[in-house]
Formats: C-alpha cells, structure tokens, sequence
C-alpha cells in the first residue's frame, strides 16, 4: 500500500501538478521556467497548427469510434451463433489487440506502399489506384491511418460484446421469434436495448481511446504528409520533445487532458446513474 | 448474407454452422492479413520482397533475415531491454497493484476513501499530460534515459489498483474470517490465502501490463537516449526513421518482435478474454 501510495503521488499527482505549472510558463529545460501568465494558453488559441492538430484528432475520433463500435457489435453478433471454427475467428478478429502497433505499422506502411505494397496493388486491380500512394496522398493518409486505427481495436470492443450477448436470455429471442418478429426486428427491440450499457461504455472507452491516437501515425506518416495526420499527441510530442518548448507543450497537453477528462466524467456520471436506477 | 441464412432455419443444422464458418474463417483471415504477411515477408528473400506485381505467398523460402537481424541493428539489446522493462513493470505492478488493491477492499484506514477518490481521479488522466514534468524529474535524480528510469514510473498504475480492488470485492470473505478467528496476521492471510485465490485476476491483469508496456512507443520512444537503451517498438522506430532497411529484415525482426506477447496471449487466452469481459460489467 505504502509504496504504491508513493509511485502514484511522485510519478503520478506531482507531474500532473507540475504540467500544470508549467503550461503558464516559458521553459526549455536549460534555463529555469519563467512564469507567463496565460500567455501560453493565448497563443494556443491562435495557433493554427494546434487547430490542425485539434481537427485532425476530432475527425479521426469522430469516424473511428462509430465504425469501430458497430463493427464490433455486428462481429459479437455474428460470432455469438454457433458455427464451425468459431474460436478461430474470434482469436483472429483478437489479435491486433494483442500485438504492437508500432511494429505491425511497419507491416501495414509496406502494405500500402505505393509502388510495391500488396493492399495497394489489389485495391488497383479492383479499380481504386491512387495517384500518390496511401501514405503520401495528403487526401488519403488521414483514411489510411484511421483503417489500421479500426483494425487494431475492433476485436477488443467485440469481446466485450460478446459478454453482453451472453447476459441476454434466450427465452426473449424464443418468444419473439413465436411471434413472427424478423431478425431486423429482434435486434432492433431485445439485442440494440439490451447492449445499450455495454454501447454507451465501448463507446465512451473508444472514443478515450482514438482522443490518444499515435503509434501508427508516428510510425507510419511522422503526422504527414503537410501536418495532414498530426493529431494532438503528436502535436505535444513535436512540440515537447523535439522543439524542447516544454511550457507551451504542456499547455497543449492539458487542450488533451480536458477532453480526455471530460469524456471520462461523462462515462462515470452515465454509469453512476445506471447504478442507482437498477 | 447471413441474416437471411437465419431467416430461413429453424434450428442450426451442420451445413448452416458449416456455412457460417468459412464465412467466419475468411473474415478471420482478411483481419490476419498483414500479420500473415509479415511472418510469409520474414522468409522471402529479399528479391522476392520487392518484386512487382507483388504477391502474399513466398516462391521460396530463406532463413537469412533471421540470421543477419542480429547484426544489421543491435537486435539483441532491443529484446534484452524489453524483456527487463515490460517484465519488471509487469511483476512490480502485480505486487503493488493486488496489496493496494486489496487494501481499499478489505481493510479499514484512514484516508481510505481520499485514497479510492484519487484512484477513480487518476483513472481519466491521460497519461501524456504527464510527460513532460515526468521527464524532468526523472531527470534531476539521474534516471532520464534509463531502463530503472523507464520503469519505476510504472511499478503501479490506477487501472491495476481498481482492477484487483473491484476482484477482490468479489471474494467471498468466509476464508479470511476463518483465518483471521484462527490468529493469522493480515499480511499472512493475503500472501496464504487470497493471492493463491486472485491467480486467475493477477494472470489477466499480467498480460495486460506485459503487452501494453512491451508494446508500448511512445513512454520509450522519450526516455531512451539512443536505440542502444530502447525497447523493440521505440528502437524499431528510430532505426527505420534513419536508415534505409530492408523490408525483409525488418519483418524478421517484427516477427521476433511480436512473439513473445502472442505466445502468452495464446497460453492465457480464456482467463485473459474473461477478464477483459469483466472490466466492462463494472
């Protein structure tokens, strides 16, 4: 207990305190921080890479999470049937959770390369060629990287699907079917009302989730072609660690900390309420 | 296609689980792609890697990437570093996270509920806004760019503190009255008696802390000095962001790479799977 109190107050609540300091300061780790006031948070507003960056994160948020969590849902529907290999494919549509995404990322650029990447030549063969190639097209990189964004976490929104669908009873499927309803209408009225916890928390994890994208934009476009992909985190890299702005970086780190937070109180609240309801 | 497989059936017959699952296995498949390609790219020789038009199955097969990923980038010094980082965060974060874990759900303290409050607080913190502060800290007593320094951070984490609070929780608490009516002490009772209890929740919550740091980019990324002192997915970057590499070479390396998380994954899959089950019925 003592320790773990420890670890969490030094490596956990005084950086988040210290970030918090530092955003009203002007500092680059050779001389000492100097206060500014909200200087940093003025120029934030206006800055246009950091309005880039914003959009970009939205975007990617807001077309990936939906794609994301339906997918999801229509795979733990499909795979909740009995059928022949069944666990096969649920360890398959897993997997991308489990391995690194910077490493496959390096699998996915080669992929989708533009002269010789495999994805690339069979998208030409069905009539998509690209003019530029996936990752170096400013119009393309953004779907690009936001397919890998899919592929990676599709199969653990699934699972906890799938736990969801195994919570519905039998009997009201059963029922509805003695009743004439269609498969549209069954999971229109039991399986969409029933999961509607379970699609509000995959939703909101998702959402968290893409806020924090990186490695595969890291590894795969550097945030290019022309600032096309840099999305907050990498914004905050870029700026921390490589223009060794570290004020104005935290300042942009905490543009991230409030939607992230914002985002998990909206879940705890939802969930607080269920809770009491029940 | 496969709602009107269901419309028409009344109960699932062989042919109907038989259809469903070569469409279920092709899907699979096109989802593995680009991990099946990276094991059959790993193989190829390297003619083979860049030919056009390009193709998924090797022609013939080559062990020699293998063989001269070891020497092409310091290989060996990436897979030591991972190992000791993601394997020493794993193992502290077990220990640290179940004995505080199971402070908040069974014993009484004061300041306990302050505790719990900071714990659901640091839960919705993203990580990043703590980076740079972090860093500097690291910094001024000398771990910057270090394995302890990118490990000690990590020894203990919300997530897994509410993860093993929330399993214990769900024990049964007859063992321990009887043990504690018995004259056991409570750190007796915890190391005896719920640890062995808690194996399946620590195997979980192990996996978790062992992929996600093995796996992880950018933590590592800022805190190594040079790809001498990174781990595989930050060294790999950095490598491939300076030199020219050959693709098949660095699948091989990838293939090494990937590896061990999915050897452990395979090993563990039930109880890893049933956990991730769990945390959404929280």
């Amino acid at each position: 207990m003592a320790p773990s109190l420890l670890i969490i107050g030094v490596f956990m609540v005084w950086p988040l305190v210290q970030s918090a300091y530092l955003s009203f300061t002007e500092y680059n780790r050779i001389q000492a921080a100097r206060w500014v006031g909200v200087h940093n948070y003025v120029e934030l507003v206006q800055d246009e890479q950091v309005w880039n960056a914003l959009g970009n994160t939205a975007v990617y948020a807001v077309v990936v999470t939906p794609i994301t969590v339906l997918l999801a849902l229509a795979f733990a529907i499909f795979l909740n049937r009995p059928m022949v290999g069944r666990e096969f494919v649920r360890t398959a549509i897993f997997m991308p959770f489990i391995v690194s995404m910077a490493i496959i990322s390096f699998a996915w650029s080669f992929l989708l390369d533009a002269n010789i990447g495999l994805v690339t030549y069979w998208l030409g063969q069905v009539g998509f060629v690209t003019e530029q190639g996936w990752l170096t097209d400013p119009q393309l990189a953004m779907p690009a990287v936001m397919l890998v964004g899919v592929w990676k976490s599709v199969g653990f929104y699934m699972v906890m699907y799938l736990a969801g669908l195994q919570s519905i009873p039998t009997e009201l499927y059963e029922a509805a079917r003695v009743d004439g309803a269609s498969a549209w209408s069954r999971f229109r009225h039991i399986t969409w009302p029933l999961l509607a916890n379970q699609t509000m928390l995959v939703s909101i994890m998702a959402a968290i989730a893409t806020i924090q994208v990186f490695d595969q934009i890291y590894v795969m476009t550097r945030g290019g072609p022309f600032f096309s992909t840099e999305t907050l985190v990498m914004l905050i890299y870029r700026v921390g660690f490589q223009d060794l702005r570290l004020g104005y970086g935290s300042a942009v780190s905490w543009v991230l900390m409030i939607l992230v937070f914002g985002l998990s109180m909206l879940q705890f609240g939802y969930f607080r309420k269920r809770a009491v309801t029940y | 296609m496969a709602s009107t497989i269901t419309a028409t059936r009344s109960r699932p017959d062989f042919v109907h689980r038989l259809l469903l699952g070569v469409g279920g296995i092709v899907l699979g498949l096109a989802i593995l792609l680009p991990i099946i390609w990276m094991v059959f790219t790993a193989f190829k020789p390297e003619a083979d890697v860049v030919q056009y038009p390009p193709a998924l199955f090797p022609r013939s097969l080559t062990l020699q990437h293998f063989a001269d990923i070891w020497d092409a980038i310091p290989f060996a010094r990436l897979y030591g570093n991972t190992i000791v980082f993601a394997g020493g965060v794993t193992i502290f974060s077990l220990l640290f996270d179940s004995m505080t874990g199971y402070a908040l759900a069974r014993l009484e303290f004061r300041g306990k509920n302050v505790v719990f409050v900071l714990i659901m607080i640091l839960l919705m913190v993203p990580f990043q806004v703590t980076l740079i502060p972090l860093y500097d800290l690291l910094g001024s007593i000398g771990l910057a760019g270090t394995l302890p320094g990118m490990i000690v951070p990590r020894m203990t984490n919300a997530f897994g503190i509410f993860f093993m609070r929330q399993f214990y929780l769900s024990l049964p608490r007859d063992l321990e009255e009887a043990a504690r009516v018995d004259g056991a002490s409570e750190w007796r009772i915890f190391s005896r008696i719920i640890t062995p209890l808690a194996r399946p929740a620590l195997l979980t919550l192990g996996l978790f802390h062992f992929q996600y740091n093995w796996n992880d980019l950018l933590w590592p990324l800022i805190m190594s000095k040079d790809i001498e002192g990174a781990t595989l997915p930050a060294g790999l970057s950095m490598f491939v962001g300076q030199h020219v590499v050959e693709y098949g070479l660095l699948m091989a390396g990838s293939v090494l790479a990937l590896m061990p998380v999915v050897i452990f994954f395979l090993v563990i899959q039930k109880s890893f799977v049933a956990g991730i089950a769990t945390t959404g019925m929280k």
